[in-house]
Formats: C-alpha cells, sequence, structure tokens
C-alpha cells in the first residue's frame, strides 16, 4: 500500500495542533528500503512547532526482525529520556487514524550526524576533543534504565551474539577466511559474563547527533536496541567502519578509549575494562561484515533493488582488513 | 582481449557519463548515482588488478595448506581447516597471509579505506 504522506501529514497537523492547525512544509530527508524520515512542521495557534515523522514503509516481521517495532522504539526513548537520557522527545505515536502506518513524531533537535563531517569538518574542531567522554557519558542513563514491562527486547551475551552472526554468515554461503579465524578467535576470548542493561544496539558515530558547541545532544535510531553487555554500546563505536577515515582515533574517529571509559566511569557507570571493549569492538567489525553479506544477498535474492546494496557487499573487505590487524595485535 | 576499447575503458565511460547527468537528478537518484560510478570504480580495478590478486591469493593459499589448486578450492579448504581449529592465530604464516589477500582486496574495493592501524 502507497501512503501520500504529505497529505496524511496534513491531516496529523490537525491533530498535534489543534483546530485551525495547518502543515508547513514536509521534505522526506533520508530513508532506506524500509524506514523513512520526514521533516515537517506544524503552524498553529500556539506558534510553529518543528517535528520530525518517522515511519516504515515495507512491512514488518517482528518474529524475524532483528530490529524492534517503532512503538517498542518510541516506548525506549521516552523511558531512557526520563531517566537523563539525550534523546529527541517524542511527541505523537501514529494510529490507524493518523494513516501513516507504523510511524511516531519527536521534536526536531537541531545537529549534525553526518559522521565524515563530526571527523572532519572545522565547526567541530573546538568541541572535538570532548565528544568520546560525552559519549561514555550519554551511556550511563541509557544502560541504567530499566525497559518499560511488556517490550519484550531480545537478550543476548557475547556468546550469542556470536552464535547469531555465525548463523546468518553460515546461512549467507560465503567462505571468507579472516571471518572464519574471527568467530573461532572471539569464541576462545569470550569476556565473563556480566550483569545484562538495556542497550541502545547501534551506537556510533552516524547515529549519534552533535552540536558545534554543545557536543552529543541527542542519540537516535534506536531500533537495534536489546538487552546485553554494556560493553557492547562502547565497542561498536569503536569499530573502525565508523571511524570515518580517521583509524587513528579509536572512538568514533574523534576520540579516544581512555576518555570514553572515564567519561561512562565518572557519570556512575560501572568500570568497564578497555580489553572488554576492545572484544566488543572487534566483535563489531565481524557483524559488519556478516551485516554488508546479508544486505547483498538481499539485492541477490531479488528483494531489494536498489544498487546500494551490491555495493555494501563489496564492504566486506573492509571489515576483513580490520579484523586481521586486530587478530594480530591480538585482544 | 580487445582493446580499442579496453574493458575497463567501457566502464570508465560509463561511470564519466553518470557524472554528467548527475546534477540533473533528484537528491536520492543523486545519492544512487554517485554508488553506481563507484560500483564501476570497483569493476574497473576488479578488470585491471584481480587477476594478480587471486594468482597471489591463490599461491599463499598452497602454501598454507602444502598442495596446488584453484582459488575457489583452496579457499573453501582453508575456511574449513579455520573452522575445525586445525589453523589459529598461531599457525605460522596465516595472519600474514590473511593480511596480503585482505590488503589486496581492500585496494579493489575501497583503496581509500583507512583500515585499522594505517594511520
Amino acid at each position: 500500500m502507497t501512503v501520500d504522506v504529505p497529505l496524511a501529514l496534513e491531516k496529523l497537523a490537525v491533530r498535534l495542533g489543534g483546530a485551525g492547525a495547518s502543515l508547513d512544509g514536509a521534505q522526506r530527508l533520508s530513508g532506506g528500503a524500509s524506514m523513512e524520515t520526514w521533516a515537517f512542521a506544524v503552524a498553529g495557534s500556539k506558534g510553529r512547532e518543528e517535528l520530525i515523522l518517522r515511519r516504515r514503509s515495507a512491512p514488518f516481521d517482528p518474529e524475524n526482525a532483528r530490529s524492534v517495532s517503532l512503538a517498542t522504539e518510541a516506548a525506549l526513548i521516552r523511558a531512557t529520556g526520563a531517566r537523563g537520557a539525550l534523546v529527541p522527545p517524542v511527541r505523537h505515536l501514529c494510529d490507524e487514524a493518523d494513516g501513516l502506518g507504523e510511524a511516531y513524531v519527536m521534536g526536531r533537535v537541531d545537529g549534525e550526524t553526518l559522521g565524515r563531517r563530526i571527523v572532519g569538518d572545522p565547526r567541530f574542531d573546538a568541541v572535538r576533543g570532548k565528544l568520546a567522554r560525552q559519549c561514555g557519558e550519554a551511556l550511563v542513563p541509557i544502560h541504567a534504565t530499566s525497559p518499560p514491562d511488556g517490550l519484550n527486547l531480545k537478550v543476548s551475551d557475547a556468546e550469542g551474539e556470536l552464535d547469531r552472526y555465525e548463523e546468518v554468515y553460515r546461512a549467507t554461503g560465503a567462505e571468507r577466511p579472516i571471518l572464519e579465524l574471527s568467530f573461532q578467535y572471539l569464541r576462545k576470548h569470550l569476556p565473563q559474563p556480566v550483569a545484562p542493561k538495556l542497550l541502545h544496539g547501534d551506537f556510533r558515530n552516524g547515529n549519534l547527533m552533535f552540536d558545534p558547541e554543545r557536543g552529543v545532544v541527542a542519540v537516535l535510531d534506536w531500533e537495534l536496541s536489546h538487552i546485553g553487555d554494556p560493553a557492547e554500546d562502547m565497542g561498536w563505536i569503536c569499530t573502525n567502519s565508523w571511524r570515518f577515515g580517521r583509524p587513528d582515533r579509536p572512538v568514533g574517529g574523534f576520540g579516544d578509549y581512555a576518555d570514553l571509559l572515564a567519561g561512562y566511569a565518572e557519570a556512575g557507570g560501572r568500570p568497564v575494562e578497555l580489553s572488554r571493549v576492545r572484544f566488543w569492538q572487534m566483535l563489531g567489525s565481524l557483524r559488519w561484515g556478516v551485516m554488508c553479506l546479508t544486505m547483498y544477498l538481499s539485492w541477490a535474492n531479488g528483494v531489494e533493488k536498489s544498487v546500494e546494496r551490491p555495493m555494501i557487499g563489496r564492504r566486506v573487505s573492509e571489515t576483513e582488513a580490520d579484523l586481521v590487524v586486530l587478530l594480530e595485535q591480538g585482544l | 582481449m580487445i582493446t580499442h576499447p579496453k574493458t575497463e575503458e567501457l566502464a570508465q565511460a560509463v561511470a564519466l557519463w553518470i557524472d554528467q547527468i548527475r546534477p540533473s537528478l533528484d537528491p536520492r537518484n543523486a545519492f544512487l548515482a554517485r554508488v553506481a560510478v563507484n560500483v564501476l570504480g570497483v569493476v574497473g580495478r576488479e578488470l585491471a588488478q584481480g587477476p594478480a590478486a587471486e594468482a597471489r591469493a591463490a599461491g599463499l593459499m598452497a602454501d598454507l595448506l602444502g598442495h596446488e589448486g584453484s582459488h575457489a578450492a583452496l579457499n573453501a579448504e582453508l575456511c574449513s581447516a579455520i573452522r575445525a581449529g586445525g589453523m589459529t592465530v598461531e599457525t605460522p604464516g596465516l595472519l600474514a597471509a590473511l593480511q596480503t589477500m585482505a590488503r589486496d582486496q581492500l585496494a579493489i574495493d575501497q583503496p581509500n579505506y583507512k583500515a585499522e592501524g594505517s594511520l
């Protein structure tokens, strides 16, 4: 079913802004094959409100999807926000009357999300040195949040993640020696079990919004949220695929491990060992490699038609180049 | 192989044409057009560098496994050996060989990617 989003937003504007309110501009920002983001504004008697619509444009299969529903995402943003996490305010969870399918509306937060700019744009020179510490601090209230009841979030530890990604890798039929060796190596170096916490699940440069003066202002894209090892969120932002050409700055291409770990501990997080973060960082490269394989396969199977998909398949070699160095360095 | 034009020149010609029309496209298609140009870059580099990279990989794997074979057969055997635990990070020469193979492939797929430890 095709939805005329601007038309539906006109109706939604009245619901959000009250009688007499109207839609004041609507623009699709980005989106992959299954998720859309729209910027729009509502002009009403109380003034003009700038908003973001996040909606799923392809059917969602909660049984097989790794990601959570948008209703769950909205509930997690509300719950972590109440605990003090840097999240955009959830303004409205869409229902059938809105005619937008699975969707919710948030307040618009100004800032930059493009990883390459955070890493290289001179506008961020002054604040860049503070970002790794802020990232550590930003994770504390997320990990301290008790997930709301009834969300049915997936629970996974290091071994569970390895099992899952190895199963996916085997199913692709690809034969890649470095990925094989990484699975074997990581299985021999599993970290000690730890009390599981609520994780963002996709905490990396690209999913964070930064302000040139204030630094981290919002943590976005909650669809991979789950319960697990807190170091998983720290390792993912250190994975080289999200350092945007600055492998010498392990945290997101902008900072150092020590600042990330200190920011986390000093904000009240349970201190995490660097070796544990490095384990998850390595598993992060492996995970991204397997994800690239599955994105290629979604094209090969005819599910996705975009030229992006087969090209992403050729990003597996970037993870192999990273993994083989990590294997040489050792955990 | 025919040389007037060479296959990589054909790929290059299409890439140049896409670059010419890119400014007239809407943002989404302009983005996809840039991806398409990158695809043709991979095709061109693979045509130029692929055969040597594959031969080198096959040679390295043959040394590790102690016998000759096709790239595909050696690769499958190497994967099985690693999976079975017969080859590990401690196996002499394994990481060095994998490092060379990974670099050769990255030079085709993303020559500008800055890998871990490269700066």
